[in-house]
Formats: C-alpha cells, sequence, structure tokens
C-alpha cells in the first residue's frame, strides 16, 4: 500500500497481499438491455437467463487501456486523409470530452471509432445497399484522449441508411465509438447520434436506451468550435462507469 | 456541469460491419501479433483494411503459446459470423500488464500484455493464440484459477456480453472464488478442454447449454 493510498483510504484494509481492489460503480439501471425486440437480432441473441452476479476481482478493474498504443498503433485522426484524394460529403469535426461518472476527465485513453460514408454505404462486402462507395472513404479512425480527457477527430457527416429491421427501416445518421477506459469494467461501444434527426426517435437501436438515456448519444452542434470556410463541429461526451468515490466511508 | 451530465453513456451494437473499425491484423496472436489472426479480410475491399498490425516491433512473448477455439452460436443454434470476441489476461506469472496491478512479486513480460481480440469467420468460429495465465489473487486472500475474461460483441448484442475461460484439470477449479458462484450445472460452460491440440471454447448465446454470463 502506498502511503498516499493509505492517507486518502485511512480504512482500507488490502486484500490478499499487495492487492487493492477498489471496484467500479455498477452498470447504471437506466443502461441498454440486452434484450430488445423491437431490434429484430436482439431476440436470438440475446441471453435467456439471468445473468449471475460476481465480485470485482484484479482481472476486473485492471485493463490494456494504458498501453493502447503497443496493441492498435498509432493514432489516426483524420479520416479525409487516409486516401489519394478527399472524400465525398460534408466535413465535419468531432470532439467531447471523456469523463467517469464522478465528472473526472479519463486521459491517455483511445477511442475507435468507425462511421458509414456521406451516401450511407459502409466500405463492407456485407452491405448490400447499393448507394455509392467511396474510394477516398475508409470511415476508420482512431483518437487519443488528452490529460483533461478531451479528443478530437475529423471526418465527413456519415448518411443515413435503410436496414432491413422493419418496413421502411433506417438506421439515423451515426458514429460507431469503442472505448476501454482504464479496465475491463469500463470498457463501452457507443453510437454517436446528430441532434434534430427525425430518424432518431423511430430507430430501434437508439431507442433500446431506456427514456432520456437515449440523449445523451446525441451530440450538439457548436458553432464556436466550427471552423471558418473548413468544417462543422459537433461535440459529443462520453461518460464511463466511475470508481466508488469513497468506497470504504461506511466502514468503521 | 450538473451531476445529470455524468450519467453513463448507453452502450449500443457494434452492429455488422465492424470488421473495418475494430479487429486489426494480428490483434488474436497475443503471442507474437503478427499475421493476420483475428481479421477478416475477405468483408473488406483491398486498401481500405487499415487496421494493424502495430508498428512496434517486438520479440515474441515467453512461454509455451496455446491456442483457444470456439463457436459463438444464437439461441436456434446457428453460428453467428459477425460477432467478436475480446480477451483479457494475466501472464503466466499471474501479473496483469495494467497499471492497476502493482504487484512487484509477480514478473511483468515486456511482449506480453494480454488482451486480444478476434472477429468469428463465417462458420462463427474464432481462434486466440496466446498462454495459459498464472493465478491472481481473488476474493479476500483466496487465489484464483487461472482464467481469462471474455467480452462478447456482434450484431444483435446491443451491449458486450462477458463470460471466463477457465481449464479443464486444473485443479485450483475447485477452490476458484467466482466459479463458485456460478450454479453447480452450468460450470461447465465457462471451462474450456483440450480438444486435439487446442483448447476448446464454445459459446452458445441463449438456449441450450446456455454460457453463463456475469455481471459486476
Amino acid at each position: 500500500m502506498t502511503e498516499a493510498f493509505a492517507r486518502a483510504n485511512p480504512h482500507h484494509q488490502p486484500r490478499g497481499p499487495n492487492v487493492h481492489v477498489i471496484p467500479y460503480n455498477p452498470e447504471a439501471p437506466d443502461q441498454t438491455p440486452s434484450l430488445y425486440p423491437p431490434y429484430a437480432s436482439t431476440v436470438k441473441r440475446s441471453p435467456s437467463l439471468p445473468l449471475v452476479r460476481i465480485p470485482q476481482t484484479l482481472t476486473e478493474v485492471t485493463g490494456p487501456g494504458a498501453v493502447w498504443d503497443r496493441l492498435l498503433g498509432p493514432a489516426m485522426l483524420d479520416l479525409t486523409k487516409q486516401h489519394k484524394g478527399e472524400p465525398l460529403g460534408q466535413r465535419i469535426i468531432v470532439s467531447g470530452r471523456v469523463l467517469d461518472e464522478n465528472g473526472r476527465p479519463v486521459p491517455r485513453t483511445v477511442v475507435e471509432v468507425w462511421q458509414a460514408n456521406a451516401a450511407g454505404r459502409y466500405i463492407h462486402a456485407r452491405d448490400q445497399w447499393d448507394a455509392p462507395l467511396d474510394p477516398n472513404f475508409t470511415g476508420v479512425g482512431r483518437v487519443i484522449t488528452d490529460d483533461a480527457g478531451r479528443y478530437r477527430f475529423v471526418s465527413i457527416k456519415p448518411g443515413a441508411y435503410p436496414w432491413g429491421n422493419h418496413k421502411n427501416a433506417w438506421r439515423p445518421e451515426h458514429i460507431h465509438f469503442s472505448l476501454f477506459g482504464p479496465a475491463f469494467a469500463t470498457r463501452l461501444v457507443t453510437q454517436m447520434y446528430f441532434p434534430g434527426d427525425p430518424l432518431i426517435p423511430i430507430d430501434p437501436i437508439a431507442n433500446a436506451a431506456p427514456g432520456e438515456a437515449r440523449e445523451r448519444m446525441v451530440s450538439r452542434f457548436d458553432i464556436e468550435t466550427t471552423q471558418e470556410a473548413f468544417a462543422l463541429s459537433y461535440i459529443f461526451d462520453i461518460v464511463l462507469r466511475g470508481r466508488q468515490a469513497t468506497p470504504f466511508e461506511t466502514q468503521p | 456541469m450538473s451531476a445529470e451530465t455524468f450519467k453513463q453513456t448507453p452502450w449500443q451494437t457494434v452492429g455488422p460491419f465492424f470488421h473495418y473499425g475494430l479487429p486489426w491484423k494480428g490483434g488474436a496472436d497475443l503471442v507474437a501479433g503478427e499475421g493476420e489472426l483475428g481479421a477478416r479480410l475477405d468483408v473488406i475491399p483491398a486498401g481500405h483494411y487499415l487496421l494493424g498490425p502495430t508498428q512496434t516491433a517486438r520479440e515474441p512473448a515467453a512461454g509455451e503459446p496455446i491456442e483457444i477455439v470456439g463457436c459463438v452460436r444464437d439461441g436456434d443454434g446457428q453460428p453467428i459470423p459477425d460477432a467478436l470476441v475480446e480477451i483479457w489476461q494475466a501472464n503466466p506469472q499471474g501479473r496483469y500488464a495494467s497499471d492497476a496491478d502493482a504487484r512487484e512479486a509477480a514478473a511483468l513480460d515486456p511482449n506480453f500484455i494480454g488482451f486480444g481480440r478476434a472477429s468469428t469467420g463465417v462458420d462463427g468460429v474464432f481462434r486466440f493464440r496466446t498462454l495459459k495465465p498464472g493465478r491472481v489473487p481473488g476474493v479476500g486472500d483466496a487465489l484464483q484459477a487461472p482464467h481469462i475474461a471474455v467480452g462478447i460483441f456482434g450484431r444483435g448484442l446491443l451491449k458486450r456480453l462477458v463470460t471466463r475461460i477457465y481449464f479443464d484439470g486444473e485443479a485450483a477449479n475447485a477452490e476458484d472464488p467466482i466459479l463458485a458462484l456460478v450454479p453447480e450445472p452450468r460450470r461447465e460452460t465457462l471451462i474450456a478442454r483440450r480438444d486435439g491440440g487446442v483448447w476448446r471454447f464454445d459459446v452458445r448465446l441463449q438456449g441450450d447449454g446456455e454460457t453463463v454470463f456475469l455481471e459486476f
């Protein structure tokens, strides 16, 4: 136990030799469920039996977040500069902060992003929609938060696309986000939506997040960071599971 | 910012088209990190697979490599060709390559991180090449049996499903504090078995032999 840790946690009892497990908060009650029948593919792909609750051990509170670059390679911050020419579409800047539930920044964590092109087509053989591919756009990026948890990347606005889940089903424009955070327990994959998209209220995937939780995935347009004669700016803050702030205060 | 602002961002599915966004070439080979294991180059046009292998050249990790192979199946028993499996584990000395594991008694291997990512193929099968993890502390003073944390993602999975891989024949399984929380008849779904030269670990998302999924 370090002296600093001992001062911060005067009642902490080590669990085993030199092991301190400060658990992360549980999944929020309004987190997305695994089963949401309006998203038809969840019906056969979600567990039917209850999950088994386990205590967090060293396995759950550790993670590879600090060594992302050794795992994944260097950052890819500009999705418009990955090929010979510029991709078609509305150029955008997406930025924001990665925080925990206590409002603390999550620094130096990797954020992986991927998206469809401006016509709503993915660079993927299984995407059979006949909107055009763009040879100058793959739609994949990898950005790193700074010491204040901020990230930023340049892309083009993705298009909406049909997906066959139900009659006349269209996905709203979105960018996929994947985050590690500091631990196996803080992993998050989400989707960022755009403000005012009329498809959001009728999209089963977005609406799998109950109540106002859905709104936390909608970015906001920001004129201040919109870059003159270059790109529109959208801001999207992400909140990961936080560590219990004072985990031992109930002990004598 | 008000407290309202700090609520967890909701989970969303990775969808069916994550193959150019998440699995990097060699991401399922935790030992050497070379080759294309884990990636699905068959579904991405030439010139558009931009992920890995990583640029950092390194020696292979020290230890006897093992292979873990499994099929991910849905509630009808059908293989899932658009799933993604992630693993996180300690090294053979029982040390996690993480700031949160500061135990100096167990040595780090600079060539082993212990995180991997594998796409399932058209047959629903994923494959990892890794090292068998050592034991790590569990609850109280009890050590855990060797295990690997597993996360499963895919089309139709709105959020990650978490499970664990244990190894058949480990005496320590009998005293593992996490396995003990799993109803006995279902424990076998967490135990990889020897199958030829590999460890077999199939995942059933729903239905007969449904895998035990964990929350914490």
